[in-house]
């Protein structure tokens, strides 16, 4: 009897495990099936072509995946003084009591909040300072564009780094840091080398983690990038990523060839977090002790 | 009992407020292995932490009283430059993970940032190395990480890593209680090697290792300093019965 549960529990563990694989290859299939008919119009060009044009036909996916790129590992370059900053703080200045507590609940609220806030926030706050900056620095006042999307992200993917930091960092065996201390390190010196090398690898897939987070972003992004399809020329233009062109035109797709393009869009999108991915991983493979 | 390199007056050690060294007074000579003894518990490890000035950097850690390294006061000495003179070795091999054999050995330099030329550095690690009996072994996987060695390998590397930075005392902290009977043989024989060059203080839970290797012993219990002295004279004829009591195995 007991033998039969233990059996019918293990099965069960094995087909939720095996439906997860089945929806993800059922959803990479769909998506490659409804992306076909744009390669069909445009072939490989969809992915180098700089234009795009639905009322003409034209559809080229670069400005996109520029976009994306751009912003995202451009809010990484932003959030990681202070992710890393917060990840040491937590992981090894303050890593019990009540201060701890309070600044951890506080980072990882600011995971929790919801993305049309940030975007709301954003468009009220940070728009016009950015545009007051753009008016000093002599550019087009947009106020919205890459660069302000690169600011908003940046705070959103703070607690991703952060926390998985704080993690690793107060993982680091006290034994450790007790025979640099007995060598005579000073703090820093056992932070630089002795926690770090240790934590590097639990470091680098937080950051992966923030770098993700930041990729897939749509609804904070599409609210103040300034949805221009034009090529990026500038940090402070208005641009689009992958994600922002899919939420703000898959409505207004009426041809089969612009939903395609869509859709292949969002085949691009996945195949870039997948590659990143599987790259990053590589790499935290290397780093581990 | 010859020169004097470490003495403590009224030493007093705390965790906040609770008291777990009581008036310490003892002069640890030059160029002898003196061993602590005494039960669990009884302050051993916080004595040594005190030496050089680890205990500090404990939660609470807190000391009272004085301690002289040669003819200054170590307290009132930078703590970095007191851990650079006074070298440690914990109970539990702890080479840097991240690190070689080679760049463990070389790590008191590299994490002070002392620069060394290459002939330096290659010099400074066979000399530690040899003097640790490890070189033999290790010589052809100097760029092996320190983890692969077995136990016995790692304290010798880590005795290594102490010695590398030319201390004047050497502090061990039961360094073979978690290893086996031959490589706890062969570290009890480095360390008699050693005396000629380093002043050794080394806690342990064995009474045949004191008496192997100490020339001196100092019995702590509760705190307290019961007796110290020659460590043949206090195996022989302990004038506490305290002492007499814990040689005799009744506690500890
Ligand atoms: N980090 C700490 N915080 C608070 N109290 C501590 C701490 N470390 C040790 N103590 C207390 O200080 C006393 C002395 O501890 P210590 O580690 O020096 O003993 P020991 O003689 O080395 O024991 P053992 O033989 O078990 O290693 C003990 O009562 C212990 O409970
Ligand atoms: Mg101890």
């Amino acid at each position: 009897m007991t033998f039969n549960r233990d059996k019918l529990f293990e099965k069960s563990l094995t087909l939720s495990a095996w439906l997860v694989v089945i929806l993800v290859a059922a959803m990479c299939l769909s998506l490659v099936l409804y992306a076909l008919p744009v390669f069909r119009t445009t072939g490989f060009g969809f992915l180098f072509h700089r234009l795009w044009d639905p009322l003409q036909g034209k559809f080229g996916a670069m400005p996109f995946l520029v976009g994306t790129l751009l912003t995202s590992f451009l809010a990484l370059l932003f959030s990681l003084p202070f992710s890393l900053a917060i990840a040491i703080f937590l992981g090894e200045y303050f890593n019990s009591g009540k201060i701890a507590l309070f600044f951890q609940n506080t980072t990882s609220l600011l995971a929790g909040i919801p993305s049309v806030i940030y975007g709301f926030w954003g468009l009220f706050v940070l728009v016009p300072l950015v545009r007051k900056l753009e008016i000093k620095l002599g550019v087009l006042p947009y106020g919205v564009g890459i660069f302000t999307a690169s600011l908003i992200l940046s705070i959103m993917i703070i607690p991703y780094a952060a926390s998985v930091g704080r993690e690793v960092i107060s993982l680091v065996p006290s034994e450790l840091k007790e025979a640099a201390y007995a060598l005579g390190a000073t703090r820093w010196e056992v932070i630089r080398h002795v926690i770090f090398p240790y934590a590097r690898s639990g470091i680098f897939a937080g950051i992966l983690l923030s770098l993700g987070r930041a990729i897939g972003e749509t609804m904070a992004v599409t609210m103040v990038i300034g949805n221009n399809n034009q090529f990026p020329t500038s940090l402070f233009a208005p641009a689009n990523t992958m994600a922002s062109v899919i939420a703000n035109e898959f409505t207004e797709a009426t041809s089969d060839v612009y939903l395609s393009a869509l859709i292949a869009i969002a085949l691009l999108l996945f195949l870039v977090t997948t590659v990143i991915n599987i790259i990053g991983r590589y790499i935290i493979e290397k780093l581990s002790v | 009992m010859g020169d004097k390199i470490l003495t403590t007056e009224h030493l007093y050690a705390y965790y906040d407020q609770h008291c777990v060294l009581k008036d310490i007074n003892m002069a640890i000579p030059k160029f002898k292995a003196t061993a602590i003894m005494g039960p669990s518990g009884c302050g051993k490890t916080t004595l040594l932490r005190c030496f050089n000035r680890l205990h500090e950097l404990s939660p609470g850690g807190r000391i009272e009283g004085k301690i002289r390294l040669r003819n200054t006061d170590l307290l009132s000495l930078n703590p970095i430059q007191v851990r650079r003179r006074i070298g440690m070795v914990f109970q539990r091999p702890n080479p840097f993970p991240t690190m070689s054999i080679y760049e463990n050995v070389i790590a008191g330099y590299r994490l002070n940032g002392i620069k060394l030329s290459q002939n330096k550095a290659d010099e400074i690690v066979e000399q530690a190395l040899k003097k640790t009996a490890l070189w033999d072994e290790v010589k052809d996987v100097l760029y092996r990480r320190g983890t692969f060695l077995s136990g016995g390998q790692q304290q010798r590397l880590c005795i290594a890593r102490a010695l590398a930075m030319n201390p004047e005392v050497l502090l061990l902290d039961e360094p073979t209680s978690a290893l086996d009977p031959k490589a706890t043989a062969h570290i009890e024989e480095l360390i008699v090697g050693l005396k000629k060059s380093v002043t050794i203080v080394i806690v342990t839970h064995s009474i045949g290792q004191a008496g192997r290797v100490a020339d001196y012993t100092a019995f702590l219990y509760l705190g307290e300093l019961i007796e110290f002295g020659p460590t043949e004279r206090l195996f022989t004829a302990p004038k506490d019965k305290r002492t007499e009591e814990y040689l005799s195995g009744k506690f500890g």
